[in-house]
């Protein structure tokens, strides 16, 4: 059957699942969206800008599990894209970009809105292709989706050219092809096993790796074996159950108290699928001392790249967990746990509970489960969200890590909230709500059951932490003189807008901000000087752990 | 620092040399040459790397390369088990007079005169690159005008070929 280019892109998403699109059209995908038209099956959501779309079809890959998938014009449509895909690529989250372009025969002309687009997003993706045969269009999305899912997730961009969407070809359908996961070569499971059994004080670390594995569940097994302790890194959050009396939550910059601690004092540290980010190891030397490393992961290239490791297995988390577990004998470390149990006694007493972020935070467990997708921007309030919303199950925590991206959270809570159907909670500041609240009218037109949590303190909160903490409080450009009314603004966008004012308001309006079918934006106001803690400084080491300001 | 000689067979498609040196680029690094070939595969490229560093530099490079879905197989050419090759063109003032010496240097090196001007002389030498060093060396008193050399290409020996070696891409 002889179909034309769009038709088969079409054809080649439904082979692969694919039933949710995220994008913008324009002058090179006029085809793709009349193909996406006549079909009339797949669930397109149109976002303000593109960036907002690439935010929205990581955040529905991160909290679905499925490959998002995104679909913008070529030129511009195509440039903001990029850094939606460049934080899909640092946390591993499998997503296919499809940008249209100008027709081969105008392709290196400069002609009206060509950018290459796989030149500019070559170091922000796993790969890339510009498809100039149409018979090498249907192969390519075939493969563009195994990779994505191959391995370590991440994005792949395909760039169709616009005489391609047009052309015919002839089509075959075919089943989508599942990459087998990374099996466990026994003979590597030896010296873990041998140096499990040797470890009075053992730590597990889990990290993103788990949850793009699947693993949580043989996790819990394995800590219960081990009889160790657990912290995650901030893209391992939900890979353990944080109601877990063995769990320790947050490690690294941010991390709590009772995880420095266990750090310090365990000799040895398992590392299961987290790359020793420098925002997790902080002094990268001092890190190892004293200490055995084991470490699982499934991409060779993370072994030995920012901490020397002294055993690593290369393959899938759940795999090598499920080779591990059988082999394994019942540990006896109760004096271990009670010791680690004791380091979060202890951080427990002597908590600040007067933080505003966290009486609101906590106040949210009476109105959302353990499914509720909770998606954070970036900064203060991220680390507040990663503190104190505990996460029971993977797929639940969604923040941008390893980029770092601010206003990452709205795009992002669109597409979780899309992908689960689920009442979802954006946890974002003013300054990263102000990078991206165009998409507040897409929240409205798809109707999302959307609560956003605002935590106004008028300031870039983190920037002025650090300008606090070491530039002697010279607050260069991170106080916000804004005069937004998030009120009004939400309302002029058709969504609801509420406030939190003071302690007396968080019970009534977040009940009242849950009660609501559609998008909600709660402008909650704290303290300009309110700081996140404990902190560990950039390049210290976990010795260095401030837990109250000097 | 160290000098490693990596070979890669990559899919010869436009656009691979660019992933590999802006991969080189972006990891910061140190890359001594770059040579890219053909090979008896017409869908595959040859390509040996010369890198400056130590081995946890040269373990991240062939993993970072590794991963790269173009990049189909790669090795480090064992020093004493390769054959290493490099071509050098050479341009230097030949005057009458230095001329026969010239001839003489040329053939103590074994290298071969492919032009010959009122002027100048240009001569071709192949070898491993330290005797291209020397070569030059000997050369340079008389006034090098413009030289190229190709980059270091390797082969090892015996019947073990890159192609035979695994995918990363296809164990993940």
């Amino acid at each position: 059957m002889k179909l034309s280019g769009a038709d088969i892109l079409v054809r080649c998403l439904k082979e692969q699942g694919v039933d949710t699109l995220f994008g913008y059209p324009g002058g090179t995908v006029l085809d793709i969206y009349d193909a996406i038209y006549r079909d009339g099956t797949l669930r397109h959501i149109l976002t303000a800008h593109e960036q907002g779309a690439a935010h929205a079809a990581d955040g529905y890959a991160r909290a679905t599990g499925r490959t998002g998938v995104v679909i913008a014009t070529s030129g511009p449509g195509a440039t903001n894209l990029v850094t939606g895909i460049a934080t899909a690529y640092m946390d591993s989250s499998p997503l296919v970009a499809i940008t249209g372009n100008v027709t081969v025969a105008n392709l290196g002309r400069d002609s009206f809105q060509e950018v290459d687009i796989a030149g500019i997003t070559m170091p922000v993706t796993k790969h890339n292709y510009i498809v100039k045969d149409i018979r090498e269009l249907a192969p390519t999305i075939r493969e563009a989706f195994y990779i994505a899912n191959a391995g370590r997730k991440g994005p792949v961009l395909v760039d169709i050219p616009k005489n391609i969407q047009t052309e015919l070809c002839e089509y075959e359908e075919k089943k989508a092809e599942r990459h087998a996961p990374r099996r466990v070569e026994e003979s590597a499971l030896e010296a873990v096993r041998a140096a499990l059994a040797k470890a009075k004080r053992p730590l597990i670390i889990a990290g993103g790796g788990c949850i793009g594995s699947g693993a949580s569940e043989n996790l819990l097994r394995f800590a219960k074996i081990l009889l160790a302790p657990v912290s995650a890194t901030l893209m391992g959050l939900g890979a353990y159950p944080a109601s877990d009396e063995q769990f320790l939550g947050l490690i690294g910059m941010h991390g709590t108290d009772a995880s420095a601690k266990a750090f310090r004092r365990a000799d040895a540290v398992i590392a299961c699928g987290m790359r020793f980010s420098d925002r997790v190891a902080g002094d990268r030397v001092k890190f190892r001392a004293g200490k055995t490393v084991i470490q699982f992961d499934i991409d060779a290239a993370e072994i030995d790249k920012n901490v020397p490791v002294d055993i690593a297995v290369m393959a899938d988390i759940d795999e090598i967990l499920k080779a591990l577990l059988p082999t394994l004998k019942q540990a006896d470390r109760k004096d271990w746990l009670k010791e680690t149990a004791a380091y979060k006694e202890y951080e427990a007493a002597n908590f600040d509970s007067s933080l505003p972020t966290y009486k609101i935070l906590s106040a949210l467990r009476s109105f959302t489960d353990a499914d509720t997708p909770v998606v954070t921007d970036v900064g203060q309030h991220q680390m507040w969200a990663a503190q104190y919303c505990r996460i029971e199950r993977p797929r639940r925590f969604i923040s941008s890590g390893g980029l770092g991206t601010m206003g990452f959270g709205l795009g992002a809570a669109i597409g979780a909230c899309a992908g689960t159907g689920r009442q979802t909670v954006l946890v974002t500041g003013d300054g990263c709500f102000h990078m991206n609240l165009n998409e507040l009218c897409t929240a409205v037109s798809q109707k999302l059951p959307l609560v956003i949590l605002l935590m106004d303190n008028n300031a870039l909160g983190m920037v002025r932490q650090w300008q606090t903490l070491f530039y002697g409080k010279r607050y260069s450009q991170t106080t916000l003189d804004r005069r937004t009314d998030y009120v009004r603004l939400a309302e002029a966008f058709g969504a609801k807008g509420m406030t939190i004012a003071g302690e007396a308001d968080i019970l009534p309006v977040l009940k009242a901000a849950f009660a609501e079918p559609g998008p909600v934006l709660v402008d909650c106001k704290i303290g300009i000087d309110d700081k996140v803690l404990p902190m560990i400084a950039p390049g210290k080491s976990f010795d260095e752990i401030m837990t109250k300001l000097q | 620092m160290k000098k490693y000689t990596i070979t890669a067979l990559v899919a010869n498609k436009s656009g691979v040399l660019t992933r590999v040196s802006g991969l080189f680029a972006r990891r910061g690094f140190n890359i001594e040459s770059l040579c890219v070939c053909a090979t008896e595969n017409e869908n595959l490229s040859r390509m040996t790397i010369v890198l400056d560093g130590d081995d946890a530099t040269l373990a991240q490079l062939t993993k970072q390369l590794d991963k790269l879905i173009d990049v189909k197989k790669i090795t480090l050419a064992n020093e004493h088990d390769s054959i290493y090759r490099e071509l050098l063109l050479v341009k230097v003032s030949a005057p009458a007079e230095k001329r026969s010496e010239l001839i003489e240097i040329k053939d103590v090196y074994k290298a071969k005169i492919v032009d010959l001007s009122p002027e100048t002389l240009i001569l071709e030498i192949t070898g491993e690159p330290n005797k291209l060093d020397g070569f030059i060396q000997v050369i340079e008193p008389y006034g090098i005008l413009e030289m190229a050399r190709t980059g270091l290409t390797a082969l090892s020996r015996g019947d073990q070929c890159l192609n035979d070696l695994v995918d990363y891409n296809e164990m993940i």
